[in-house]
């Protein structure tokens, strides 16, 4: 009753008017994200220029690929710390394979995947069979993770490695760098499966009530530890980007990443408890990083100030979480 | 007529607890049975075996003549067999339509390549079958969250009918409605049973049991203690089968006084 009669005008409007009203509710942090833009724009009007704009998108290209990953996980209400020490052993073996075998960059720069991808699903397994929270495991594979790095690089750098490696990292399609290209796909790629697919749907259910999915019959166990092998592998094509970019490969990379792409996905509104989110948010809370560090590099405050923007931005997304759950509620 | 469901010696075990204790049951076609018992008497338990959620550590289940093993709860989903859980088992962060199709979206293809959810085709299920059930809910869109417990209770049940079920396991499916809803539900179970929908209900109100449910099965302490025909018991001795002042008569049902009676032969099938 009452549906029926909806005319397909109305329906329209419906949806403009439920757009407007999401991009409210669910992405408030977008507003204050235009907002520092805009104050940034007016101290230091270069921020707008579009090279200034690329700039700020490669900086924060390869902890928004890693977030495209993490935001499943949370979505589902897990976590992934490990993501900085799998980043920082895939580009270790990335440049070791080129400078101790002598292979391609093309076929080095994929070869480490699987690792990462092995390491994901290593953690999904213990997660999900022995049940086990996930940042326990997470942070064991964390230490485990930057251990490998470690032994592999015997702890030194790996560097001068072949100029056509550095294409991935530093490399431009016209005024375009590629790992922009490669941030874009993948935020693309992952709003499409949030929103498109069963597997995103059932990301979704997991987060909401895991018991439910498993009642309604939602392969649990298999989801999760799918999210984990595709966080993995994201964060460890991340830091294949990373050794592209420096041509160079140091056993302690990507340290303490894992907290900014964590920052970047509840920035975005993405609920620590799982469930309420997605790739849009995410996408602003990568972007909001980048732009504070950026407009706070231009107008000239110094980096220990940027920590505390950081940190207190955090803190309001969580808190603009709270009390809308608490509306809703 | 053979039986749409039938468990025979299924048994349960959680550690030394034995939740479920060797319990027979049978349920034919368009007959609604009532599975009563205390807390703890083993009936979620029971049906949980059913749905999937628990696999059973001995005993057979058979559906529609031909023997089963139900491992997850799709498999049960797949044979027909649906579930409303006491606690409704929905995802309250996801809108009505998405909480209906969950776990069995409609897919489409896109571009003739990938599947992706059919959106608009769920969504127009959903309503109608929202409305075949006469249900109002506000919009399709709301996330379950901002329902009430009735309009939850809608849900849960719509998502079990429109599969077609076969075969429908109600766990207190009136313990959260006001009145007139409670009405609506068990008037729901008594079209589900004429349209040939078998059903086992559970609830611990007696009175609502005793009007839609034709056969009553008692259970207590794990065992199934009693089995009666509704027209032929009342409720004082339902009740005292329920708490143990009435001994019961079913076989191995317990231990101490073992006689057969009528419907108790069955068990022997």
């Amino acid at each position: 009753m009452g549906q029926t009669s909806e005319t397909s005008a109305q329906r329209t409007g419906a949806h403009v008017k439920r757009a407007v009203q999401t991009l409210f509710r669910e992405y408030s942090i977008f507003f204050i994200f235009l907002l520092v833009c805009v104050v940034i724009t007016s101290i230091r009007p270069v921020f707008l220029s579009v090279d200034n704009i690329f700039n700020v998108i490669r900086q924060v290209s390869m902890i928004g690929i890693m977030s495209v990953g993490m935001t499943f996980v949370i979505l589902s209400a897990d976590i992934d710390l490990s993501v900085g020490s799998v980043a920082g052993l895939c580009g270790a073996l990335t440049a070791g394979v080129i400078a101790r075998q002598g292979l391609p960059p093309l076929v080095a720069i994929f070869l480490p995947l699987p690792v990462a991808a092995l390491l994901g699903w290593v953690m999904g397994i213990i997660i999900t069979k022995a049940k086990v929270h996930s940042f326990v495991v997470s942070l064991g594979m964390m230490s485990i993770a930057r251990g490998l790095a470690l032994v592999y690089t015997k702890g030194l750098s790996i560097g001068n490695l072949p100029k056509e490696f550095g294409a991935l990292g530093g490399g431009m399609v016209g005024p375009i760098p590629i790992p922009v290209i490669i941030f874009a796909a993948f935020m693309i790629l992952g709003y499409l499966v949030l929103t498109r697919t069963p597997y995103g749907r059932a990301i979704y259910a997991i987060g909401g009530n895991q018991e439910a999915a498993r009642l309604s019959g939602i392969k649990v166990d298999r989801y999760r530890i799918m999210n984990f092998v595709i966080c993995s592998t994201l964060a460890g094509f991340a830091g294949i980007i990373l050794a592209s970019r420096t041509r160079s490969a140091w056993p302690a990379a990507a340290t303490g990443w894992e907290l900014d792409v964590i920052t970047a996905v509840i920035i975005g509104g993405t609920s620590f408890f799982g469930g309420r989110g997605g790739m849009v948010g995410t996408l602003i809370g990568a972007l909001f990083l980048g732009v504070l560090r950026n407009g706070a590099n231009l107008i000239g405050v110094s980096p220990f100030y940027q920590q505390i923007l950081i940190g207190t931005l955090v803190v309001i997304a969580v808190v603009i979480d709270r009390l809308r759950q608490r509306r809703t509620a | 007529m053979e039986p749409i469901l039938e468990v025979r010696g299924i048994t349960k075990r959680f550690g030394g607890l034995v939740a479920v204790d060797n319990v027979d049951m049978k349920v034919y076609p368009g007959e609604v049975v009532g599975l009563l018992g205390d807390n703890g008497a083993g009936k979620s338990t029971l049906i949980k075996m059913v749905s999937g959620v628990y696999c059973a550590d001995a005993g057979t289940i058979f559906f529609d003549g031909k023997e089963v093993k139900i491992d997850n709860p799709m498999q049960a989903l797949k044979l027909g067999l649906e579930t409303i859980y006491q606690d409704l088992a929905l995802a309250e962060n996801l809108d009505v339509y998405s909480n209906i199709f969950l776990g069995r979206e409609k897919l489409k293809r896109f571009l003739g390549l990938v599947k992706v959810l059919d959106h608009s085709y769920m969504l127009t299920e959903s309503r109608k079958v929202l409305n075949r059930l006469e249900i109002e809910v506000p919009s399709l869109r709301n996330r379950i969250r901002t329902l009430s417990g009735g309009q939850r209770q809608a849900v849960a049940i719509s998502r079990a009918i429109y599969w077609d079920a076969k075969f429908l396991i109600m766990d207190e499916p009136t313990a959260a409605l006001g009145v007139a809803e409670q009405k609506n539900v068990l008037s729901l179970v008594r079209t589900l049973s004429s349209q040939g929908v078998g059903i086992i209900i559970i609830s611990h109100q007696i009175l609502d049991v005793f009007s839609v449910a034709t056969r009553l099965v008692i259970m207590r302490r794990g065992k199934k203690v009693a089995e009666r025909i509704t027209a032929d018991t009342s409720p004082d001795e339902v009740v005292g089968l329920i708490v143990g002042s009435i001994p019961g008569d079913v076989p191995n049902g317990d231990g101490s006084d073992v006689k057969l009676s009528p419907v108790g032969a069955s068990h022997a099938g």
